[in-house]
């Protein structure tokens, strides 16, 4: 109906300062319900601080946070309708598994019968029930996480909060409980807001994703946005790998603007708001967008020297040197290997471009 | 190859358990010499007969234990009549030694908390702090205590002085002083282990409970008292069992009605005048009375931990 309902969680101009520290600067989100949302960035962005602010483990410097309408900030954690999946699990140990996921819901003043239940049905969601009796000690790092996520759901919060839930798993183990965990949200319908420093992992699981850096929200934007069409460099340095060009803005016109490399070569993309002619900024290229000839062939080719070729398993990634100091990565798929060819160190290659592979980045 | 690897732990294993052997002997050694030998030896004195100058008589006898439980008259040859005098001393030393076992425990465990959550940089600062009267010899601290607290003391004279009572608080000599002198002397011993545990404890347990809609009297019922249990229980005992013996508290502060059975065994052994067989046999039943105690505690303890 109106925008309220759609909003799970509204943080406005939430700013978290320890001292004369500021860990989170003026941050404002709108949540939506249903939705897998990622906090992203590495350790120290303030990320896993705006989840505790949203548990009620952290108090918020000033600013507001608003759970489907309703104004928390200043409720204790035990009077908040959201649950936490900790990082190290944080399980009672004196208690069995069935024990740890009624104890929410004994809390809210379920009948011990009624609790033991609807333990039962979060087991079977997180597929434990064989080890309901054991307690947390006898069981592995990954039946521990899942006991995690059945207590936190147990008590059916309104909005699931997950600090970097799988990252003490190994990582056969950590990918199957990204499809699970992502299956669980789907299923149960719960908002989860996730926070990791994987961004290979943000971009499996989430429908949207903040990149947060410094304490600062760097963008906000489903996968595809964040993995294309990265705002800064903050953003393309820190989602996959990339191709990060010192260029300087030498013309706009109709919405392109032609950059010059250090070494003289020329390269047209699309103009960004924010960045005028004159600028010195930087250029992004993702290396699958690049391939390699011996021969120029597009417009936007570059000549260069192969460096060195590095056998990833799935692709084979490329170095190759051109004038001006700068170097390129470009990945060729390996299955690929018959039409695009793998040049020997020390030949001269061109670089050659997709359409619309360059993105100028606003620094 | 894995073979090879396993013969080679084998042996290691080997090497350290005959190594093993050696190296315990000091513990051995020192366990039988100043813990076994002499409870041994006390038990044997138990059952001799006295020396009217201090020492034993080595005669079998049970007239120690006779002694402690039975009252046979002035010549011993009434019929025998439960012996009421040495029990109410090991009632009332059960019962103060309980009491400031639970007043330790009501002080010690906040002040335990508070420091185990202070930051790690001031923590050993605190239990620094704890440890200072340990400076100052128990007797000497004591001794100041009576003064503290005598009818013109600093107490008084302070409590006099701001018009709250007008005589003199009587409290040495009373119960109460003794009492306040077995809290005063044991405290550390509950703070400490409890705040070793809780500095263990993983506070991210209290947090994911208060998440789980428990309050904080809820939390530190069902969350931090069980996992800090162990401290607990090691606190309680080390007050209880040296406050059931003790004797300087009760000598110092008590006075001669206030008896305690450490001042009992203590006098028997002191001087002349004592008599050795019957201290000892004391000295049995109270021990006797600890062991039964800790195995009824231990028993119950395996009980709750077996069930679920």
């Amino acid at each position: 109906m109106s925008d309220e309902t759609q909003i799970a969680v509204d943080v406005r101009d939430a700013v978290k300062r320890y001292g004369d520290f500021t860990a989170l600067q003026r941050i404002s989100l709108g949540i939506r319900d249903n939705e897998f949302f990622t906090l992203l960035g590495p350790s120290g962005c303030g990320k896993t601080t705006l989840l505790r602010m949203i548990a009620g483990f952290e108090d918020v410097t000033e600013g507001a946070i608003f759970l489907y309408g309703e104004e928390i900030e200043d409720l204790p954690p035990h009077q908040r309708p959201v649950n936490t999946v900790f990082q190290n699990y944080a399980l009672f140990p004196h208690m069995t598994v069935t024990e740890n996921v009624s104890f929410g819901l004994e809390m809210r003043g379920a009948s011990k019968a009624d609790a033991r239940t609807r333990a039962g049905e979060m087991l079977e969601l997180v597929q434990l029930t064989q080890f309901a009796a054991r307690k947390p000690s006898q069981l592995s790092g990954g039946q521990q996480q899942r006991v995690a996520l059945a207590r936190a759901l147990a008590p059916s919060p309104k909005v699931l909060l997950l600090d970097e839930p799988l990252s003490a798993l190994d990582l056969k183990l950590r990918k199957a409980m990204q499809i699970e965990l992502k299956h669980i949200q789907r299923e149960t319908g719960i908002t989860f807001i996730f926070v990791t420093h994987d961004q290979e992992e943000a971009l499996t699981m989430s429908d949207r994703i903040a990149v947060m850096s410094a304490g600062e929200m760097q963008q906000l934007g489903d996968p595809r946005d964040i993995y294309e069409t990265p705002r800064n460099m903050f953003v393309a340095d820190f989602i996959g790998d990339t191709n990060l060009l010192d260029v300087s803005v030498e013309a706009i016109s109709d919405g392109r603007a032609t950059c010059k490399l250090s070494g003289g070569h020329r390269l047209t993309c699309d103009a960004v708001d924010g960045v005028n002619a004159g600028a010195k900024v930087h250029l992004s290229v993702r290396p699958e967008r690049l391939f390699l000839s011996d021969q120029p062939t597009a417009a936007e080719s570059l000549q260069g020297t192969v460096v060195e070729n590095i056998f990833i398993g799935t692709d084979i990634s490329t170095i190759v040197d051109v004038p001006g100091g700068q170097h390129f990565t470009v990945r060729t798929s390996n299955s690929d290997r018959g039409n695009k060819r793998i040049l020997d160190p020390g030949t001269t290659a061109y670089v050659n471009m997709e359409p619309g592979a360059a993105r100028l980045l606003v620094d | 190859m894995a073979g090879g690897a396993a013969t080679g732990g084998s042996a290691a294993a080997d090497t350290y358990k005959s190594a093993r052997h050696w190296l315990l002997l000091p513990s051995w050694l020192v366990l039988v010499l100043v813990v076994l030998a002499p409870v041994c030896m006390m038990l044997i004195y138990s059952f001799l007969t006295k020396e009217f100058r201090g020492g034993v008589i080595w005669e079998p006898t049970l007239a120690a234990y006779d002694q402690f439980f039975f009252d046979r008259g002035l010549f011993g040859d009434d019929p025998p009549k439960i012996e009421w005098t040495y029990i109410t001393i090991f009632w009332r030393s059960i019962w103060q030694a309980g009491l400031a076992t639970i007043l330790s425990l009501i002080i010690g465990f906040p002040t335990a908390y508070f420091i185990a959550t202070r930051p790690e940089r001031t923590r050993a600062l605190w239990v620094f702090l704890v440890t200072i009267p340990y400076w100052v010899n128990l007797l000497i601290r004591t001794v100041s205590m009576k003064f503290l607290l005598r009818d013109q003391g600093p107490m008084n004279d302070f409590l006099i002085s701001t018009g709250l009572i007008d005589d003199p608080l009587r409290i040495v000599n009373t119960n109460l002083a003794v009492q306040l002198g077995l809290f005063y002397s044991y405290l550390p011993f509950m703070v400490l282990p409890i705040y070793a545990s809780v500095e263990r404890y993983n506070f991210a347990m209290s947090e994911a409970a208060a998440d789980l809609y428990a309050t904080k009297w809820t939390t530190l019922r069902r969350i931090v008292l069980p996992a800090v249990k162990p401290g607990v229980i090691a606190g309680c005992i080390l007050v209880f069992v040296p406050s059931l013996g003790a004797f300087l508290a009760p000598d110092l502060l008590g006075g001669a009605k206030n008896f305690m059975i450490g001042s009992l065994i203590e006098e028997q052994f002191k001087g002349n005048a004592g008599n050795w067989p019957f201290g000892a046999a004391a000295a049995m039943v109270l021990l006797t009375m600890v062991l039964i105690l800790l195995m009824i505690f231990a028993r119950q303890q395996r009980r709750a931990e077996a069930s679920p």
